[in-house]
């Protein structure tokens, strides 16, 4: 049965103000039945305040094989972060 | 076997925690055989909740862990629909939408009992219920509205049950004293709400009300099905055997 229905991407919200996070899968007929299979597994110990579910055909994904272009010139670039500046004593929560 | 009469609040908790406890029972023999992994973790849940209540409710009336395992099938309070088997899994789904409809509405007017357990019992339960609900009417619709087999499998399951819902309704002398003490809600109150809702699920699903069937009560009384005893077994095995137990 489960082999007929699509796959549902999960992201859940621990609390308010933080982001929205991927946290697995689940396979359902459809939206509604996503929301509640995602429900049932990841927040039974609380973990959440909101649920996201997106068909993973939607999911859009890079090339593996373009990972060598993609991703490693930014390996070389220690300057993009911001480590390189004297923080105030007086600035607090950064 | 003759029960030792209790008082109607006793009385009232132990049909209530039955209930729940003989659910929560059905409906955990299908941890591990779900027709799919994520319904198997839905159905566990539910029965974890229904086991849940049951604990707080039996723990209420008397010594929770003995009540469930060492009490004999007579002495059992529940209604008759939460004992039926399990069938398929449109059988457990129609048995699922027939009792957690009663007992959401139930519930909803149970946070108002003067008796302040019961009151505060509701306000955590009916969110659960809310929630199991919901989950056999989205359940009852694509299974009704799906294929003609999930269709046919459907109507079988209400067809089962449909008997047993007039005893949800029952108004004996101990649970009319209850209701006269304000501490039990009276169900033939919400019956024209129960039955229109239920109404409204099956013509979503586009299933058709199964016909009247001669109701089938006492469950109230302890006068069960031969299935009740089956499932007392399995539950009682252990604890019984094992007395001393400890884990």
């Amino acid at each position: 049965m489960s082999s007929d229905w699509p796959l549902w991407e999960v992201f859940v919200r621990a609390k308010g103000g933080l982001s929205h996070r991927h946290v697995g899968s689940v396979h359902a007929p459809d939206a509604q039945l996503a929301l509640a299979h995602a429900r049932d597994t990841y927040t039974r110990r609380l973990e959440g305040v909101s649920l996201w579910v997106v068909p993973s055909a939607e999911i859009v994904a890079s090339d593996p094989d373009q990972a060598g272009e993609l991703f490693e010139p930014a390996e070389s670039k220690i300057y993009r972060h911001p480590t390189f500046y004297d923080i105030p004593d007086e600035v607090k929560h950064i | 076997m003759a029960t030792v009469a209790v008082d109607p609040r006793t009385e009232y908790l132990l049909r209530l925690g039955d209930d729940a406890l003989v659910l929560g029972q059905r409906v955990s023999e299908w941890c591990g055989h779900g027709p799919v992994l994520e319904v198997d973790i839905s159905l566990a849940n539910l029965a974890l909740d229904l086991i849940g209540q049951a604990t707080l409710l039996l723990g209420e009336a008397g010594d929770g862990d003995k009540l469930a395992f060492h009490r004999d099938v007579l002495d059992f309070r529940n209604c008759l629909l939460v004992e039926q088997p399990n069938g398929d899994f449109a059988q457990t789904i129609a048995r699922h939408l027939l009792y957690t409809t009663w007992q959401h509405l139930l519930l909803q007017r149970l946070t108002r009992s003067s008796d302040k357990f019961l009151s505060e019992f509701a306000h955590k339960a009916v969110k659960e219920v809310a929630y199991h609900r919901e989950l056999a009417n989205e359940w009852t619709i694509r299974l009704g509205d799906g294929t003609e087999e999930s269709a046919r499998r459907m109507a079988e399951g209400l067809d089962w049950n449909w008997r047993f819902v007039p005893e949800l309704f029952e108004v004996d002398e101990s649970l009319q004293a209850a209701i006269d003490r304000g501490i039990a809600s009276d169900p033939r109150q919400f019956e024209a709400e129960y039955r229109s809702a239920i109404a409204t699920v099956l013509a979503d699903a586009r299933l058709e009300q199964p016909a009247e069937q001669r109701p089938i009560l006492g469950g109230r009384r302890g006068h069960h099905s031969e299935h009740l005893g089956h499932l007392l077994a399995v539950m009682q095995f252990l604890p019984r055997t094992y007395p001393d137990a400890t884990w």
